[in-house]
């Protein structure tokens, strides 16, 4: 039981590690792209496009 | 026992109620007929819910994962990777179960009366490897390789799979809007036949959708075993009545493994347990 109840240390280093790419596609400038494509209507989306 | 089953379906229900309207509350999208231009669609929310939803208030996922793929300036999409790592890290398929607004759409369809409900058939299991097919082809492979002159490819899986544009974002502004219902092709009528699809299937199985389909589902299953939130068994107290695995409605053994990958963490095992052995 108390071996169950350790903190799961993968999901804490593999979250750290979601952090950085986040960060780093942060800074290449990836957000501006997501902020493009979600203010405008997406034809495909709704399927018309 | 029921009771307290009811008492956990009626919170978690709450939650996806609350989770939805706060996401998509721009109501002025819905009156008429536009959506929301704001600085918050920089920004990602967990679970499926299409940014062209009339009152989304930020980007889906997967519809932003394909946008910077298919983009000709970046072919990876590290800050939606990264945020799907951090949030399955954390919290396995809580998105799915509690906060996906397109989950709740098909656990409420599953509430209505059918005579015969299906829980497994001869080939469910592998059929729910479709889904990582699709977070492949669809998601990645095809936004990254089928492009056009300029280098731009198109979000291959949101237009000509997702049955959630169509029902938050593509038949809303089709009423809404006049020119695009003179646009309309066979496009909108494939995909709204794939939505009547799941409708009809999620009535008399239990979200098909996440089940077979989801390529979101898909990312946050791989990080189910390793995720902070997580199940445990207490094996001391665990009685082997199987209580848990027969009230799973994703078919999973919380007791073989209390953290599969189709496991949403909705909670009903942890309500059945007898003995409450799950935490």
């Amino acid at each position: 039981m108390k071996k169950c109840l350790q903190p799961p240390m993968a999901g804490i280093y593999v979250a750290i590690l979601g952090l950085v790419l986040m960060v780093f596609g942060s800074w290449r400038g990836e957000m501006p792209v997501v902020l493009e494509k979600a203010i405008n209507i997406c034809m495909e989306c709704i399927g018309i496009g | 026992m029921d009771r307290r089953k009811h008492a956990n379906e009626r919170k978690r229900h709450g939650v996806q109620i609350l989770w939805a309207f706060l996401t998509n509350s721009y109501l002025m999208g819905f009156v008429q007929g536009k959506i929301y231009k704001g600085k918050l669609k920089h920004l990602c929310v967990p679970g499926l819910n299409c940014y062209s939803c009339p009152g989304a208030l930020g980007a889906c996922p997967i519809g932003a994962m394909q946008a910077v793929i298919g983009n000709w300036n970046f072919k990876f999409a590290f800050y939606v990777a990264g945020f799907l790592m951090f949030v399955g890290a954390l919290t396995g398929r809580v998105v799915c179960g509690w906060l996906c607004p397109f989950g709740l759409v098909q656990d409420l369809l599953h509430k209505i009366p059918f005579p015969k409900k299906i829980s497994t058939f001869p080939g469910d299991r592998l059929l729910r490897k479709l889904k990582y097919v699709i977070l492949l082809v669809f998601v990645i492979l095809l936004p990254m390789v089928l492009v056009d002159v300029l280098g731009q490819g198109a979000p291959y899986f949101c237009k000509l799979i997702c049955p959630a544009g169509t029902l938050e974002g593509g038949i809303p502004l089709v009423l809404l809007n006049k020119s695009m219902r003179n646009a309309l092709g066979w496009l909108y009528a494939w995909k709204n036949l794939l939505l009547i699809v799941t409708i009809m299937a999620s009535m008399v199985i239990y979200r098909p959708f996440c089940k077979y389909i989801c390529p979101l589902g898909a990312v946050y299953s791989v990080f189910n075993p390793i995720s902070v939130f997580r199940y445990r068994i207490d094996r001391e107290k665990c009685v082997d009545c199987g209580a848990c695995a027969r009230a799973c409605k994703m078919q999973v053994n919380p007791v073989a493994n209390g953290n599969h990958p189709e496991c949403i963490r909705c909670g009903v095992c942890k309500k059945a347990c007898p003995v409450k052995a799950i935490h």
